[in-house]
């Protein structure tokens, strides 16, 4: 076990400085340094600024200089924010990203496991059809389009709930389901299909014919088989929640990572989009770490250690 | 003395995506208490869809009862609900299923699988519920129960996840128990042991047993009574000795002489020439005449009679018929 | 009764005509109206996409700012945007730009996926655990944020977002073809040809790829709304193609800008975008349903 954990983190680590070598190389694939996009800078202002952040160096001193730095979790400073580091900026946004994030998570995996049970409970029944076509749907509205119809029809035409900001609770709820929206689809017809297979499989006809009731049968032997896909899509999810908080984040205009993202993307601040996708990566990877860990709890057919194996 | 279960004229359809499928038809079957009755047939015969259709454990929604009834101790099952099949399942009646490998849960210990269906029927504290199930392990004969209990499926093997099963199907002693080919997914040597924990258990317990199996050997080793099957119907009945030593229907003899003999090693093995009637196409008349060796022209136009061969031992062919008209010619 | 022996004739089994796996994928595809619907959308689709820009007086790029922000009228069917542009035409024009995107991304991923997974399953031992074990760390990292870089770094543009998107997300196409060939492998038929002495082409042509086609095209099928849907979260955080072409995505993020004023202006573009994206699901299920072995299972007992 810990010599599993152990080689699974020496693997991220390799993996993560591969992410940070090829952005890296991207970001300085563009022609022109970072100062020259816009408006032109004096050249005596130029070279005190590239001085600054050392872009008048060689390019291998500069990668060099930033892998160190990354190595003890020093994402650089940001270019179109003076005086602050990624750093910074990470800290002071996370937080609000990471709130909307859980819940929106939790909100995803609750609704969408359990219509994912009725519909598969009551398989080729109306209540199926109905939850399946409002699964279809979901997963086929992008979120920002679902993001305005919610604004347009909860905050404008039915004014019960704010459009925009971070101010509490109130403010909470129409982003989070526009954020959770497509992931509770998608889990929804995971957990549907999965537990139709499950229910179709002989150890379901062996405990119906010893008398075990519906109820059993639902919650002991289907569900715990059905939900190890669910299990294994939750770093997917936890990817796809992050990209929805770029596009939910800015349409409500919450002040959370994912707007930063988008900000700096328009800004073209390169350290900061440089430094947000490791963090993400990273993020990402270590979410895919904890499920690793998690799934051999639930199926004991698989052992921490077999799990790539297979 | 009345019979334990009596199956009339059962019919059962499937439907599929390529139309109805008549999977089973105007089967009869009965079984006495504390008796072992064989069915023995090809794959695909309709064995074991008549032994799920008497429990009710076909999917509900493909499967469609057309005709006949299930009578359990003179009361007809087909009406009742789903609620009442389970206070019959489990209690009076077990199955044990062909495949050991996928028909226990994966992810449940055994001792969980096995509590369970304890819990159900008798209320037991966990601490005596975990002492029977390690009981019931050992009167299958598993080494060391009380570890059996918290192992989970995969780390069994076949042999004795079957066991597991009979185990479980045996929990509350059930009066009837269908065996459904609970030996064919089984090496040889384990198949005999488990052959024998299914006679030791029937007769401690003096419940009912109906053994599916392709494997005649099998059979009859184990059965007093025994039905033969073919493509849906059944096409001869009797005991043990009509079956082996006098039979009528043309099917049944083609089984047997595709059986080697190891005492006569120049018998010749003829075998039946031909494959199963696609169930989408069945023949109008007999089921059996394209392959049968004696078919005549009646057989291909209407479906053939039961006839009596000796007392409790019966055939459905037209050769009776015939031989009577052929009797009255002569006369 | 006739009691007369039958003759050898009597006894041939009736004809039947065998059923490929073609057929059968056909018979349960009619038997599936959402996938019909969905086909039967998918088409119409394309065919707008093809043929409607000629169909309307107006051009993409035309501006009136004497009709700028105009409702729906006999005139601009779907009104004008803020710069007076027709909208219906804009929509059909992004239907071309959204559908092609879909395609050539989802192309391009297949051509990667095919080549990668087919080497790694056929070529199989150390070759394919290192293949699939850069897939692995690959699927770990969110290959939007790379999508996103990628379209920073090289201007954002038609080529560019079909090469950023078509060299993403290939991997999901790369494991399905590995797994239909590892399976596929292991069969008895191929193995029974390889003890016949067949030669691995031969083997390859007659059994390997017909037998992966179903999983491609669903797979593919699957992927071409994702691509659309990818490029239209890139149009929004101003990634996508550049004006005065427009994708729907593109569209519908100008529209959500004037929704409160101009509904119509974000409704046409998103009506477009969802309902193709339902018909590409709908589709892909159905087909998944139909050709692929593996949930064969269900529906045929």
């Amino acid at each position: 076990m810990a010599i599993y954990l152990a080689k699974r983190l020496l693997g991220a680590c390799i993996v993560l400085w591969a992410v940070i070598t090829i952005t890296f190389g991207l970001m300085h694939a563009i022609p022109g340094g970072p100062f020259t996009q816009e408006k032109k800078l004096p050249p005596a202002v130029m070279a005190t600024v590239e001085a600054r952040y050392h872009l008048d160096e060689p390019l291998w001193n500069q990668y060099v200089d930033y892998v160190r730095h990354a190595a003890v979790l020093d994402l650089g400073p940001s270019y179109k924010y003076p005086g602050k580091t990624v750093n910074d900026i990470i800290a002071e946004t996370l937080p609000v990203s990471a709130e909307l994030g859980l819940i929106s998570l939790f909100l995803a995996i609750g609704a969408g496991v359990l219509a994912g049970m009725a519909a598969a409970w009551y398989k080729n029944t109306w209540v199926d059809y109905g939850m399946m076509i409002g699964a279809t749907l979901g997963v086929s509205v992008p979120s920002f389009i679902f993001a305005a119809v919610l604004i347009q029809l909860f905050a404008f035409t039915w004014p019960v709930l704010p459009a925009a900001l971070w101010k509490g609770p109130a403010y909470v709820i129409l982003p989070a389901l526009a954020l959770a929206a497509q992931p509770t689809a998608f889990i929804m017809r995971l957990t549907r299909s999965s537990l139709v297979d499950a229910l179709g499989q002989d150890y379901i006809r062996t405990a119906r014919s010893r008398g075990i009731g519906p109820w059993s049968l639902l919650y002991r032997h289907a569900l715990r088989n059905a939900l190890l896909p669910v299990v294994s899509y939750i770093g997917p999810l936890a990817a796809a929640l992050m990209t929805g908080s770029f596009i939910v984040e800015t349409i409500f205009a919450i002040p959370g990572l994912g707007r930063h993202f988008v900000t700096s993307i328009y800004n073209r601040d390169y350290t900061v989009i440089l430094g947000i996708t490791i963090f993400y990566s990273f993020l990402i990877m270590m979410m895919n770490l904890l499920v690793d860990l998690i799934y051999p709890l639930l199926d004991p057919r698989i052992t921490v250690d077999s799990r790539k194996e297979e | 003395m009345n019979p334990l279960l009596e199956v009339r004229h059962l019919s059962i359809s499937f439907h599929t995506y390529r139309g109805l499928l008549e999977a089973v038809h105007d089967v009869s079957i009965t079984v006495h208490p504390g008796e072992t009755v064989g069915i023995v047939g090809e794959s695909g015969c309709g064995k074991s869809v008549t032994s799920q259709a008497v429990m009710k454990l076909l999917p509900q929604g493909a499967a469609e009862y057309r005709t006949g009834e299930i009578l359990w101790e003179g009361r007809d099952l087909l009406p009742l609900s789903e609620s009442e099949m389970n206070g019959l399942r489990g209690r009076d009646m077990a199955m044990i299923f062909q495949d050991p490998m996928t028909s226990l849960n994966p992810v449940l210990t055994i001792g969980a699988q096995l509590c369970e269906g304890l819990a159900l029927y008798q209320k037991l504290s966990k601490q005596e519920q975990r002492t029977r199930a390690a009981e019931l392990l050992k009167a299958v004969g598993l080494t060391s129960p009380e570890k059996r209990l918290d192992q989970y499926p995969h780390q069994l093997s076949g042999g004795m996840r079957q066991r597991c099963l009979i185990a479980m199907a045996l929990s509350c002693s059930p009066k009837l128990l269908f065996a459904d080919e609970p030996t064919t997914a089984l090496d040889v040597t384990t198949e005999a042991q488990v052959l024998d924990v299914l006679k030791k258990m029937q007769a401690e317990l003096g419940m009912a047993v109906v053994l599916i199996s392709h494997n005649l050997g099998v059979i009859a080793q184990m059965c007093r009574r025994i039905y033969v099957m073919y493509a849906g119907t059944v096409v001869e009945e009797g005991t043990a000795e009509d079956i082996f030593y006098r039979p009528a229907h043309p099917y049944t003899k083609g089984l047997l002489a595709s059986l080697p003999d190891p005492s006569d090693r120049e018998k010749v093995l003829t075998g039946i020439p031909g494959q199963a009637p696609d169930l989408f196409h069945m023949p109008k008349g007999c089921r059996f005449y394209r392959r049968c060796p004696q078919a005549m022209k009646a057989c291909m136009e209407a479906e053939p009679p039961r006839e009596e061969a000796g007392p409790g031992h019966h055939y459905t062919c037209w050769l009776a018929a015939a031989e009577r008209r052929r009797g009255d010619g002569t006369h | 009764m006739d009691f007369t022996p039958i003759t050898e004739a009597d006894r041939r089994e009736p004809y039947v005509a065998p059923q490929t796996l073609r057929d059968r994928g056909w018979h349960r595809m009619k038997g599936n109206p959402l996938a019909l619907w969905g086909m039967a959308i998918v088409i119409v689709m394309t065919l707008l996409a093809v043929i409607g820009p000629f169909l309307s007086p107006y051009t993409y790029a035309d501006q009136s700012f004497s009709d700028a922000n105009a409702w729906p009228s006999a005139a601009h069917w779907f009104g004008t945007d803020s710069l007076g542009r027709d909208l219906f035409v804009r929509v059909l024009y992004g239907a071309r730009i959204s559908l092609s995107i879909g395609l050539v991304a989802s192309l391009i991923n297949v051509f990667i996926g095919v080549i990668y997974g087919g080497i790694a399953a056929l070529a199989g031992g150390r070759i394919d655990r290192i293949m699939m074990h850069v897939v692995d760390i690959l699927y770990s990292i969110p290959m939007l944020l790379y999508v996103i870089l990628l379209m920073v770094v090289f201007k954002p543009g038609l080529l560019n977002i079909y090469l950023a998107l078509g060299i993403a997300y290939w991997l999901n196409m790369a494991r399905v073809v590995r797994g239909q060939i590892l399976s596929l492998k292991q069969q008895e038929y191929v193995m029974a040809a390889r003890s016949c002495g067949t030669s691995t082409w031969q083997i390859l042509r007659r059994h390997m790829i017909p037998n992966c086609v179903g999983p491609i095209i669903v797979t593919l099928t699957l992927s071409i709304p994702e691509a659309i849907f990818t490029e239209a979260f890139l149009s929004f955080i101003g990634l996508g193609v550049s004006a005065p072409m427009a994708s729907w995505g593109v569209l519908a993020s100008e529209g959500i800008n004037s929704m409160r004023s101009f509904p119509f202006q974000l409704a046409f573009p998103a009506l477009a975008l969802c309902i193709t994206m339902l018909g590409f699901m709908f589709l892909g299920d159905g087909l998944r349903d139909a050709l692929d072995p593996q949930h064969q299972k269900e529906g045929s007992r």
